[in-house]
């Protein structure tokens, strides 16, 4: 909106066919594949060293209680038992996120949720580990449990952390783009409505394992199924262990799934860290299910309010967003997953006029944090089933409606986030199309319907988490005399591709072939450091950096190749295993001897590369959250069945179009995708996470029968489309498809049961019973609906107002405006590198305010 | 939280044929198939995700029937065959599942594939031309949170052909999408 109003983005799907590459963009075997078919991959729970002994936690009964007393004399007593740890001997506080640094590896005096971690044992076999664990005594005062939103609201005391801002709110913030009472008193028509997105986890078939070994020369290694090896070793383990970072090295091993829920650093992963510097033997510890589920971080439960003004042609004249998140016991990434519930609500359709007012509580259950989609799904499905009642209400279709307002490519948005290439249009013509929309939406019998929701998503996030000067992703390339390739980097491979991501790229720009790539990731000792598996940032922010690299080898090898052809550098292509005049393709060497020429010349031939992103447009506090290099676009139609009987939804196809810019490997950006719309279809219509209401906050049954998710025979067909509409920032154009394509499938499901029979329910998961409820209540002449109807009072601060771009914002706060800015294009200079050190007191900027950053 | 029995006395021997080779050994009672293939055999290509009848990453062949290898104690396996992940391939040559897996992304992370690949291999020994939702059926019992089943079903449906002796390719739409 800050440029020109243009038409719907509408750009060309690129014709793959059209580029000359050999590598990206076309279809092969991703680089572990065969070790994965083979069950070679070496998982962390299949690795064993010699003398190695075995973890078992004691992890507490009550949902909040304070630790009187520990006694582990009889443990520790028992034979084959070499260490017992308590909360006292791991003293330091630590969590991913600088403002809440609110988790110790073991208890220290306060237990938070059932499952959270009170002792640890070390025993020679995990039998004797595990029979240790029963001598441990513990003697707890019970605490009011904090156990719903209400209750977190409601009760001030006692609470579960005491840095929460208010009571048991942990965070709260009020954020103003424009006036939205302008916005509304221009609208044709306004609505308003209260939605629920229920929690629910990851369930990565993966059990987390981690090993540690120490050396005594002072040096420890520790192996774990971890997505972010980079935080656990500086931000957990040097931090609450006291081992200089420079003495640590953390490997992640491929994880079996991951999708958030390996994101944080975690207790177990300390634990054994430091039983390893206890008994100077290796330790290991790999989690039973039940644990897996204590673990949780996965999606918040939130409560939506959404009020939304629009003209006659359904143009947005203002949106007010508010949402309640029940955390859990922790702050994990939380407070980012707040802000996330607000932030991405402008990069879709055009909002001119925007405020958002977000909330964190803390209450007594296993925490919440990041799980694919971070924060996005929950208002993604609030907007969307509002834009489905918006567009009938208006007599518009849907589809043709969220056309017409298209946010244009290259636009800065009402909170300042900067939206790149848009191939949302393409998206909705895709599937609208192929879904054959237009001769179903509202055509079909009764019990059967269409819905269509879109969805936008980062590509990684474009502020870290820990702000510094330094870049988010870094690469080294290493040119063998024997014409192999090695790219090392930090990022983690969790099943998502991100290790063929490096190898299609390397064999692409060096025109090697991929065999001929050797990829070395995860380690922090060997590779440079990529922050992590999360915010789907992987793609593009390590493809850019390996680019970097990678022109840089070119370069080099490029210089002694010229000067043996006789032809300028610039001309030389690098193709086919060869180096060779772009005009006369028979002038050439090998890559082999062309490596071998530069490396008698130059020597060793190395080379680095680094990415950091764009730095954000907004500079109020809370513009952390939102800004990304690139956006991705998805729309979904669905296809549902419903028994009027019985409730049942039965969703039977998913057409879905995905905006991914450009593939580098089209295979596992299928696999992403199909894999989205799998957990956004469980997320629909059954995934949640039961908890056994005022009876201890228990899980009902932490195991994967309670745990309902999406067999082979529920999952429905999926038909896809690529939609190819690069975008500038990402490496060959890429952007993202690890989470977006997850997005629109939960609203487009609730809209296509509105369809099928008319009812809405105005929450998730859509089980039968709430169908059930609703349809009794149209018969008996109530409101077809299901859904919460209120939102409570919650103390929201005073507002930061924020102007947008075209009523004249720079990006800062009102009352900020005088504030020096950074110089352009630079990061702000002054800002904390380290958690520990305090905010500057009382100053809104966004350097003192990490805390909004993921 | 305990999820296994306190240490056992005595060990019992045990043989087995695994993946073709016979092995003895002797075990605790309570030991599980699964433990002895990733503890005892070193065979950590078989995974588990619940080791408790939930999920089937830990799906083996025991005499040509997938079974729940976590369910399942070893000494119950007494002269039995066993396969796993490993007995797959033909020396260096992937076995017509594994190459269709590989090739389609149907195994993601990876950590479903083993038990899900055997699954798909003993229903294609009774049924060499599976429909769709015959391979649904038997792989009802298999969980993979990566690829929403349909690359696997996909891979399956490949793989069969391939064992016919037909000459199949992955589709188009299987690899770009629709058009
Ligand atoms: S490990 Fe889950 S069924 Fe055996
Ligand atoms: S490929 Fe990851 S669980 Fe199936």
């Amino acid at each position: 909106m800050a440029n020109a109003k243009g038409g719907p983005a509408e750009r060309r799907t690129s014709d793959r066919d059209a580029f000359a590459r050999r590598v990206v963009g076309r279809p092969h075997r991703k680089v572990d594949a065969v070790a994965k078919v083979l069950g070679s991959t070496r998982f962390a729970d299949d690795l064993a060293l010699p003398r190695m002994l075995y973890t078992r936690l004691l992890r507490s009964p009550h949902p909040h209680a304070r630790i009187v007393r520990i006694d582990t004399s009889r443990a520790a007593a028992l034979a084959g038992v070499k260490a017992v740890l308590t909360g006292q001997d791991l003293p330091v506080a630590f969590g991913i996120l600088p403002v809440s640094q609110d988790e110790h590896a073991l208890a220290v005096d306060k237990v938070r949720y059932v499952g959270d971690p009170v002792a640890a044992v070390a025993a020679t076999s995990e039998d004797i580990a595990t029979a240790a664990v029963d001598l441990i005594d513990v003697e707890y005062e019970l605490l009011t449990p904090i156990t719903s939103l209400d209750d977190a609201l409601r009760i001030h005391e006692p609470r579960i952390h005491d840095y929460a801002k208010h009571g048991n709110l942990q965070k709260v913030t009020d954020l103003e783009f424009g006036n939205v009472e302008t916005g509304f008193a221009e609208a044709d028509h306004i609505r308003e409505d209260v939605f629920f997105y229920e929690g629910s986890t990851h369930l990565p078939m993966e059990q987390h394992a981690a090993l540690a070994e120490w050396s005594p020369d002072g040096k420890l290694t520790v192996w774990a199924s971890t997505q972010t090896p980079h935080y656990l070793h500086q931000r957990a383990l040097a931090r609450v262990l006291s081992v200089p970072a420079s003495r640590i090295r953390v490997i992640a091993c491929p994880n079996g799934g991951g999708f958030g829920g390996k994101s944080d650093p975690m207790n177990h992963e300390v634990v054994v860290a430091k039983l390893a510097m206890v008994t100077g033997r290796p330790v290991k510890i790999t989690l039973t299910r039940e644990e897996v589920f204590y673990c949780h971080r996965g999606r918040h439960p939130v409560l939506m309010w959404v009020k939304t003004g629009v003209k006659q042609d359904g143009a947005i004249t203002a949106m007010h967003f508010k949402s309640l998140l029940d955390g859990g016991g922790y702050g994990s990434y939380g407070v980012a997953s707040m802000y996330y519930t607000g932030a991405l609500q402008t990069v879709t359709y055009q909002v001119p006029r925007y405020k958002f007012q977000g909330a964190r509580a803390f209450t007594n259950k296993a925490p919440c944090g990041p799980k694919r989609g971070h924060g996005t799904p929950q208002p993604r499905f609030a907007l969307e089933v509002q834009l489905d009642k918006i567009a009938e209400d208006l007599k518009l279709d849907p589809a043709e409606m969220r056309l017409r307002h298209i946010v244009p490519p290259q636009t800065l948005t009402a909170n300042f986030l900067r939206v790149g290439s848009v191939g949302l249009g393409a998206c909705i013509r895709k599937v609208v199309d192929g879904s054959g929309w237009t001769t179903k939406f509202r055509q079909l019998p009764h019990g059967r319907g269409v819905g269509l929701a879109c969805s936008s998503y980062i590509c990684g996030a474009g502020v870290p988490i820990y702000w510094n000067d330094m870049p988010q992703s870094g690469v080294q390339l290493k040119l063998d005399r024997g014409g192999g390739v090695t790219v090392f980097c930090g990022s983690t491979d969790i099943g998502q591709g991100s290790d063929d991501v490096l190898a299609t790229i390397a064999a692409e720009m060096l025109g090697v072939d991929l065999p001929d790539v050797h990829v070395v990731t995860a380690d922090t000792s060997l590779t440079p450091v990529d922050l992590g598996s999360y915010s789907s940032r992987v793609t593009l922010m390590t493809g850019n950096a390996l680019v970097q690299a990678a022109e840089r080898a070119r370069e080099i090898v490029a210089t002694y190749a010229a000067a043996k052809l006789e032809v300028p550098p610039h001309r030389l292509v690098f193709a086919g295993r060869r180096v060779f005049d772009g005009g006369n393709s028979e002038r050439g060497v090998t890559f082999v001897e062309a490596v071998q020429l530069a490396e008698a010349a130059h020597g060793t031939v190395v080379t680095v590369g680094s990415y950091r992103t764009p730095t954000a447009a907004g500079r109020y506090r809370g513009a952390g959250v939102g800004p990304s290099p690139a956006y991705s676009y998805s729309t979904a139609v669905a296809e549902v069945d419903v028994d009027p009987d019985t409730g049942i939804v039965r969703v039977e196809r998913i057409w879905i179009a995905h905006d991914v810019g450009q593939c580098i490997n089209p295979v596992s950006v299928m696999g992403q995708v199909e894999g989205s719309v799998y957990m956004g279809l469980g997320e629909a219509v059954m995934e949640e996470m039961p908890y056994r209401d005022n009876r201890n906050l228990m899980h009902k049954i932490p195991s994967m029968l309670e745990y309902k998710s999406p067999t082979t025979l529920e999952m429905c067909d999926v038909v896809t489309y690529l939609v190819e509409d690069p975008d500038p920032n990402g490496p060959f154009g890429a952007k993202e498809v690890g989470q977006g394509p997850l997005l629109p499938v939960p609203p487009a499901v609730a809209n296509a049961v509105y369809d099928a029979v008319g009812v809405r329910i105005d929450e998730v998961p859509i089980t039968p019973e709430k169908v059930l409820r609703a349809l009794k209540d149209k018969t008996k002449g109530g409101v077809p609906r299901f859904g919460p109807t209120r939102f409570p009072e919650v103390p929201w601060p005073e507002p930061i107002r924020v102007p947008p771009p075209w009523e004249g914002g720079d990006g800062s706060a009102l009352g900020d405006a005088g504030r020096q800015r950074a110089t352009a294009g630079e990061q702000p200079r002054t800002r904390r590198s380290d958690a520990r050190q305090p905010a500057a007191a009382g100053r809104a900027s966004p350097v003192s305010d990490r805390e909004d950053s993921t | 939280m305990a999820r296994r029995r306190s240490e056992a006395s005595g060990k019992a021997p045990l043989t087995l044929e695994v993946n073709g080779e016979t092995v003895e050994l002797a075990v605790t009672p309570q030991k599980t198939l699964l433990e002895i293939l990733r503890e005892d055999l070193g065979l950590t290509g078989t995974k588990h995700g619940c080791e408790l009848g939930e999920c089937g990453t830990c799906t083996v062949t025991l005499d040509g029937v997938p079974i729940l290898s976590c369910l399942m104690l070893g000494l119950a396996c007494e002269g039995k065959s066993v396969r796993t992940v490993e007995g797959m391939a033909h020396g260096a040559e992937l076995h017509p599942l594994q190459r269709a897996f590989a090739d389609l992304g149907a195994a993601q992370c990876g950590y479903c594939t083993p038990g899900i690949m055997l699954a798909a291999e003993a229903l294609i020994a009774g049924n060499p031309s599976p429909t769709r939702d015959q391979i649904k059926d038997a792989l009802s019992g298999n969980l993979c949170r990566c690829t929403g089943y349909i690359k696997i079903y996909e891979a399956v449906e490949l793989a069969a052909a391939w064992m016919r002796g037909e000459e199949a390719r992955p589709r188009e739409e299987s690899l770009y999408g629709e058009r």
